[in-house]
């Protein structure tokens, strides 16, 4: 049966159809789908992770105890896992298991865009790159097949363009896998030094094996047709390339990529007059071409960084380019993302923009559109979790001067499960003075709605044990502890007032609010009046059009040039009453 | 011959039901279809776009500038923004709706009055009004599938049994409301 996938729902289906039992996963564009997808099949045990490292480990577990399991991560969630990832190459699978990364050429949802299959050179794992929905389906099934056989996890490497892009799909039924058995053997799973010796030297020999593999994996293919130009592709760079030279070239499609196969690339560049390598990010098959000594042309010419689209690869080869409408730019004006109109972080960020004096350390999550106009309420973002230690950081640097600044740390309830939490430990353990502010809208919000450990429910939607925040933070040792509703101001400025009081110690407010395009729980109901059900209207006799509540930065606001009066967009409003409380003429109120 | 639609318009618009409906239609057809669309949460109130490549055989999920048969724009500003993508000759289909960004809100930028001007003086555009033609049909979240049908008019894919497509990926009560949609869209171009 055929069917229009994307690369992440490919990925899903191929682990059904191979017969995969564990998956766990922490969210993070372009790779969240994966799990949303795996979660679907009922014969998958799938699980959100509070962090891509627990996710790593309770993957490899599920290997060793006995069956096939999938992790799957955005790129610099590897970074988070890197440290199980490096040792479980040495350990090798019981039953098999596959590593997803889905990197980020052009970073449309991502901090940093580098290149991951550099891991799986350094950690020596064996790796395919799909470059369509079909390879992700097919490519999954092969790597516990062959991972089974050659004693090694499996990196699949995927980026944005294979993630997010549908195209059509043959699929199967499912074939079940028994569980295997599990062992005492010390000497392939007890990582302590007299026994990765050993397995260090294993993993060289099994690279080897992998690397003859590659020569003849069905994965790694010779087109031949115009000898004039050769093409050295992997992933959607391989029709990038089909695309710009079509029947004209020659193409080395490249799909098993660690290890490269030295003789077959060997071969096809020796019947090819020129050779171009076509990669996203780093020269990473060019390093080695150039390696094996053959001539080739890559990063010379092409970028080191965005995505290598058709129009970027004719513009670096001289090739004609379509033509194009010209036309002044000077016109368009700019769209960025915003927060949705009830966003429960407008509040928070409206007021906290408004303090000065202050640095505010953020994280990675919709909030970090705090940054920008017209709150231009954040200094810092570098990663999941930094917000709190950088924080700290930060404030001890401030301590030891005299300007008397204070540190407010930001991040999302998810955010602070990731990583937030250690960090916060290290705050109460190392006397540190922050504010630290987790904005606990009850739902993972930017990768699209997942469900966390705070939220009550599991990676399948079923009731789920529920950690509680403040009684988290209070057992770390946090003394101060404030729970807001953040559409109300007022609560906002007199929570932030009493912490910047606590000069010596440090204090946690939760802002405790659903995010607006949540769907409910019976829970969030109960908790929370009124959720987003009224609708506000602004007074036109007593809005003079001094615009304060457009400073709000709600969509739902627009400025009438012709009347000088603000108008509120029905469809978009949904009675939040952050412009209500701004409006010094009490112009808004709510509709009837 | 590969074809080139492309879709664009607000986050929240409604871009990406309607890209999904038209490449169930085009694979039920029998093309090799791909998509791709760049999205998330984090995209709301930000310019978004689906990109519809259909053919015997599609290689690059991705439009070139200066290749798209048909760019439909769910919003005016978008489809100037768009307008370098448009090929010599290509359908132009613009909905005549204004959405502030946050830079127009905040009194940083203005919207230009004359968008419409500009777009019609590089390029044949055929502007009409969804969100009214929805509204007529009596909800305006059909404003999306309005504009899928002048797609399926323009690009000539009339033969498709588009009924059972709506039928197996939409709600019940919702299907007769987006055919009718559909054949406004139709019509309007």
């Amino acid at each position: 049966m055929k069917k229009l996938m994307t690369g992440d729902e490919a990925i899903a289906r191929g682990a059904y159809e191979a017969g995969v039992r564990f998956a766990s996963a922490y969210p993070g564009t372009p790779s969240t789908e994966i799990l949303e997808n795996i979660a679907t099949y009922d014969e998958i045990t799938a699980e959100w992770a509070p962090n891509e490292k627990v996710a790593m480990e309770s993957a490899i577990g599920a290997a060793i105890g006995g069956v096939r399991s999938i992790v799957s991560m955005k790129h610099v969630g590897v970074n988070v896992a890197a440290d199980p990832l490096f040792t479980w190459a040495y350990m090798g699978v019981n039953a098999g298991n596959v590593i997803v990364t889905a990197d980020e050429p052009g970073m449309y949802s991502s901090q940093n865009e580098q290149d991951n299959r550099n891991y799986a050179r350094s950690a020596k794992l064996a790796m395919l790159e799909p470059s369509n929905s079909q390879e992700c389906l097919d490519m999954v099934k092969a790597a516990y097949e062959l991972g089974e056989k050659y004693d090694t996890p499996f990196m699949i490497r995927m980026t944005t363009r294979v993630c997010h892009s549908k195209s059509v799909v043959e699929i199967h039924d499912r074939v079940e896998v028994p569980i295997k058995n599990w062992e005492k053997n010390p000497a392939k799973y007890v990582c302590l030094p007299a026994n990765a010796r050993p397995m260090r030297v294993k993993l060289e020999e099994r690279l080897k094996t992998l690397a003859e593999y590659s020569e003849t994996s069905p994965f790694n293919r010779v087109e031949m047709g115009d000898t004039s130009v050769g093409v050295i592709a992997s992933g959607i760079c391989y029709y990038y390339a089909k695309e710009v030279w079509g029947d004209k070239a020659s193409y080395l499609k490249l799909g098993f990529t660690n290890p490269l196969p030295a003789k077959l690339i060997k071969d096809f560049c020796s019947k090819v007059d020129k050779v171009y390598i076509l990669e996203e990010n780093d020269p990473y098959i060019e390093d080695f071409v150039k390696m094996i000594g053959c001539e080739c042309i890559g990063k010379d010419i092409f970028p080191k960084w965005g995505e290598m689209t058709p129009d970027v690869v004719r513009e670096a080869v001289g090739g004609e380019k379509p033509k194009m409408i010209e036309f002044d730019h000077s016109k368009l004006i700019n769209r960025a993302p915003t927060f949705c109109a009830g966003c429960p972080h407008r509040g928070l960020f409206y007021r906290l923009g408004k303090r000065k004096d202050i640095m505010i350390s953020g994280d990675i999550g919709c909030y970090t559109l705090a940054a920008g106009a017209p709150y231009k309420a954040m200094d810092s973002t570098v990663c999941m979790g930094a917000s709190i230690s950088l924080g700290h950081g930060a404030q001890k640097a401030f301590n030891m001067g005299d300007t008397g600044r204070r540190v407010v740390t930001v991040l999302g309830d998810s955010t602070f499960f990731h990583t937030g939490v250690n960090s916060l430990i290290n705050t109460v353990y190392n006397n540190s003075n922050t504010i630290n502010i987790i904005l606990d809208n009850r739902i993972t919000g930017m990768t699209g709605h997942q469900q966390n450990p705070g939220t009550g429910f599991n990676a399948k939607g079923e009731p789920a044990n529920m950690i509680i925040l403040e009684d988290l933070v209070k057992a770390i040792g946090i003394k101060h502890v404030f729970v807001i509703n953040p559409n109300n101001l007022k609560e906002v400025d007199e929570a932030i007032d009493k912490c910047l009081a606590i000069k010596d110690e440090p204090s946690v407010i939760i802002t405790r609010w659903p995010c607006v395009l949540k769907k409910f729980s019976q829970a969030d109901l109960d908790e929370f009046d009124n959720l987003f059900k009224t609708k506000n209207k602004i007074d036109p006799d007593k809005c003079i059009g001094c615009k304060a509540c457009l400073k709000t930065g709600c969509p739902a606001l627009n400025y009438d040039k012709v009347n000088k009066k603000v108008h509120i967009n029905r469809a978009q409003c949904v009675g939040c009453d952050v412009c209500t409380q701004v409006c010094k003429k009490d112009a808004i109120s709510k509709e009837d | 011959m590969t074809k080139s639609i492309l879709l664009v318009g607000v986050g929240g618009q409604g871009t990406i039901l309607a890209s999904k409906i038209l490449t169930l239609g085009l694979m039920e057809a029998g093309y090799d279809v791909k998509m791709s669309e760049i999205h998330g949460m984090s995209q709301r109130g930000g310019s978004v776009s689906s990109q519809v490549r259909y053919g015997d055989e599609v290689y690059s999920p991705v439009i070139e500038k200066g290749t798209a048969d048909i760019i439909v724009s769910f919003e005016k500003m978008e489809a100037l923004r768009a307008l370098d993508y448009l090929k010599e000759g290509g359908v132009l289909v613009v909905n005549n709706e204004q959405i502030d960004s946050m830079s127009v809100i905040t009194g940083q930028e203005e919207y230009p009055d004359d968008v419409l001007d500009i777009i019609e003086a590089h390029a044949k555009a055929t502007v009409i009004n969804a969100t009214e033609l929805a509204r007529d049909l009596g909800n305006e979240k059909a404003a999306n599938i309005i504009l899928l049908g002048t797609i399926i008019k323009s690009m000539g894919l009339e033969q498709i049994d588009w009924e059972s497509i709506l039928r197996a990926n939409i709600k019940p009560q919702f299907v007769d409301l987006n055919l009718k949609a559909i054949k406004v869209g139709m019509e309007a171009v």
